[in-house]
């Protein structure tokens, strides 16, 4: 894993040092809150319904057992006691004293962690695979690169006042789990012919009101080119993104008005311009940073295999646990979705537990998902059976892991100002809907999404059950989406029809997943399904 | 010259009125010319070793173009003095500063202490713009 050194402990503490001041000139009735509202926003702090909420950044997810330790402690000493990890793989407290940020950050900045950027219009944290580093298909582990690109986008003094917020992803394997074409930036790490490292941009996704896959804009930057890429994609945005309406600022409504042949042009004209200042990071700095990755201490020479006579532990273990690259061992997902729970959340007592079991048994590593999950990425197979034990005494060994109960869902109305409806409530009665253990993996492979409003927070857009929150006369009302992929298939949902009350939308769920049962073919998933058929027999079955 | 403005360089501030972008196309005698946000500054780069002073408006502080196109200016050559003004504040100066800015004419006044503060916040820095600054990457390794 990366650590500071002293230029990086010296910029976060200097950040630490800026917001007390800037905080203390609100505090004190200096500056107004339009003027501080800027300023605490790049700083991750939002002004929420009932309180300020904090978003800590968990940069491209990983974190080691001593800051996941200061998390639950943060939980404990400035929240109620519990954190909710998001869709950007970061955590959130959502009951925070404008009084107190300082202080949290500075603890958190005794642990090399932050929450710069984790807000504005800026270049937000920086996402990757969960299993970066694990996977046995990636190419190389992405996070070198993302650690790259956090450096250059922490501070940058051109892109802190972008159109909109600029999220980037970095992946390195074919199979696509952080939703990379669903970002303004996507970033596939490939080997070209010659065998050559460089990255594959495609520029002008997301989610939101206006949900757009993301082109490839370019196929191949070699590797010591991808920060001036980065630099030139950027520079395009900031000049000619749309700035008279904000909902159409973000970068993919400027890559779609123009065409991506139009941005490519100006972005390789700024690019070859860009060639020539030397903004470049060395190679020697890229492989001081792909050394912190490099060896997390596997050991060599294991067996794959491990004691399955537990009937609950091989149930868990086929459903939450992943292949990894060396032999001899697993990556752990550990659920966040206990039936009828708040998926993301977690107790401070269990985040501090997962501190203590990545320590033990995962070569003090952890992960956050995006799909609201932690990971322990590196456990050994004869470790499996005691970190099971452990998960399930403090619930969390939830088998549930892709399937209906692993659900995604936003804060929405229980706590955020943008909301339309609640989104919380809604998935603890979808996910105790369906509880049953036996019925969840009939199933199968089912990914629920829940947005309360159109910013799409919940990723409904990308489910293959997608649920949009709207307000319709004053009244929470759900609409239904289905036929989203956020894999390397990706592929956006459709709205079956009109919306639904909180308890319709659930028996709506129930009607569609009979369908599905009822006519999938040997093998289908519940996506292959639906794309066979179309809408029309789910459209038929709830409505006619 | 403008009230309140900070300035850090040596030579004698330009006395002439600026003037748009679209009118120094057709009187290019002009030594002073006011960027806005919708301008493109490349348009001025055949001329910016006659130009004394370009000021760069920032009509609202969360419009951003101003530092993209103040860094197109450094990085093409443009030596005179390069002024932000209008919603300018305290909290970014120092970017501004590393894009190239060495005048600010803020709206509302900054005091010069203020603004020695401000600048100063930043121990370091992680990229290479146009200030002269060597990013942290070179420091690492001794560039």
């Amino acid at each position: 894993m990366y650590q500071y050194d002293q230029y990086d402990q010296a910029m976060v503490d200097a950040r630490v040092e800026e917001f007390r001041g800037q905080v203390a000139r609100r505090m004190a009735g200096e500056i107004t809150e339009d003027q501080f509202k800027p300023l605490r926003l790049k700083n991750g702090l939002y002004l929420q319904l009932h309180a300020y909420m904090l978003r800590v950044a968990i940069p491209y997810g990983t974190l080691n057992g001593r800051q996941m330790r200061m998390l639950g402690d943060i939980a404990d000493k400035y929240d109620r006691g519990y954190g909710h990890f998001t869709t950007r793989q970061n955590i959130q407290y959502n009951w925070i004293k404008l009084e107190d940020a300082p202080q949290i950050l500075a603890d958190l900045a005794t642990v090399e962690m932050h929450a710069i950027q984790t807000s504005g219009n800026c270049i937000r944290n920086i996402s990757s695979d969960h299993f970066a580093g694990a996977a046995a298909d990636e190419v190389v582990d992405p996070r070198p690169y993302a650690e790259l690109l956090r450096q250059w986008s922490s501070f940058h003094p051109e892109f802190d006042y972008l159109p909109r917020k600029f999220k980037i992803a970095v992946i390195a394997s074919d199979t696509d789990r952080a939703a990379m074409r669903l970002h303004d930036i996507g970033i596939q790490i490939v080997k070209n012919d010659a065998g050559e490292i460089g990255a594959r941009f495609y520029v002008g996704g997301g989610m939101g009101r206006t949900p757009m896959i993301a082109p490839v804009i370019r196929e191949f930057v070699p590797a010591l080119q991808m920060v001036s890429y980065a630099e030139a994609c950027l520079r395009v945005y900031n000049r000619y993104g749309r700035r008279d309406n904000k909902y159409k600022a973000r970068i993919k409504i400027l890559v779609h008005e123009i065409g991506a042949d139009e941005y490519r042009r100006q972005v390789e004209e700024e690019f070859a311009h860009i060639l020539t200042l030397g903004l470049e990071p060395p190679q020697a700095e890229f492989e001081r940073i792909a050394a912190f990755f490099a060896d997390p201490g596997l050991e060599s020479g294991l067996a794959d295999g491990y004691d399955r006579s537990d009937p609950d532990f091989a149930v868990w273990a086929d459903q939450n646990t992943t292949p990894h690259k060396q032999a001899g061992y697993r990556a752990v997902v550990i659920s966040l979705k206990p039936a009828g729970g708040i998926p993301g959340d977690a107790t401070a007592d269990q985040i501090r537990l997962m501190a203590d079991l990545a320590e033990v048994y995962s070569l003090d590593e952890l992960r956050v998902t995006h799909t609201q999950n932690i990971v322990l990425p590196h456990v050994k197979q004869s470790d499996l059976y005691a970190l099971w034990q452990k998960l399930d005494a403090a619930g969390l060994a939830t088998a549930n892991l892709d399937l209906i109960g692993d659900i995604i869902a936003c804060p929405g109305l229980d706590y955020c100002s943008l909301a339309n409806a609640r989104s919380i409530p809604l998935a603890q009665k979808i996910s105790a809907r369906f509880a049953e253990p036996e019925r969840q993996r009939a199933l199968g492979e089912l990914k629920l999404k829940i947005s309360g409003c159109i910013n799409a927070c919940g990723h409904h857009h990308a489910g293959n059950i997608g649920i949009l929150g709207v307000d319709r006369k004053g009244t929470e009302n759900y609409q239904l989406l289905l036929g989203g992929s956020e894999a390397a298939d990706t592929s956006l949902a459709q709205i079956v029809g009109p919306g639904f009350s909180e308890d319709g939308i659930v028996d709506a769920i129930e009607t569609v997943t009979n369908v599905y049962l009822a006519q999938r073919a040997e093998g289908e998933r519940f996506l292959d399904t639906y794309r066979r058929l179309g809408m029309a027999p789910f459209k038929e079955a709830i409505y006619g | 010259m403008v009230e309140h403005c900070l300035r850090y360089r040596d030579d004698e501030p330009v006395g002439d009125p600026a003037v748009t972008v679209d009118a120094f196309a057709v009187q290019g005698n002009a030594t002073a010319v006011r960027i806005e946000p919708g301008d493109d500054a490349r348009a001025l780069l055949p001329a910016l070793d006659r130009i004394a002073l370009i000021e760069i408006n920032f009509p609202s502080y969360g419009d951003g173009r101003g530092y993209s196109a103040a860094r197109i200016l450094r990085e093409h050559g443009y030596a005179g003095e390069l002024r932000a003004v209008g919603d300018v504040l305290i909290d970014q100066l120092s970017h501004m500063r590393r894009c190239g800015f060495d005048a600010f004419a803020p709206d509302k006044p900054i005091t010069p202490d203020a603004a020695d503060k401000a600048l100063a916040t930043w121990p370091e820095v992680y990229q290479k713009t146009v200030d002269g600054r060597s990013p942290i990457w070179a420091l690492r390794h001794g560039r």
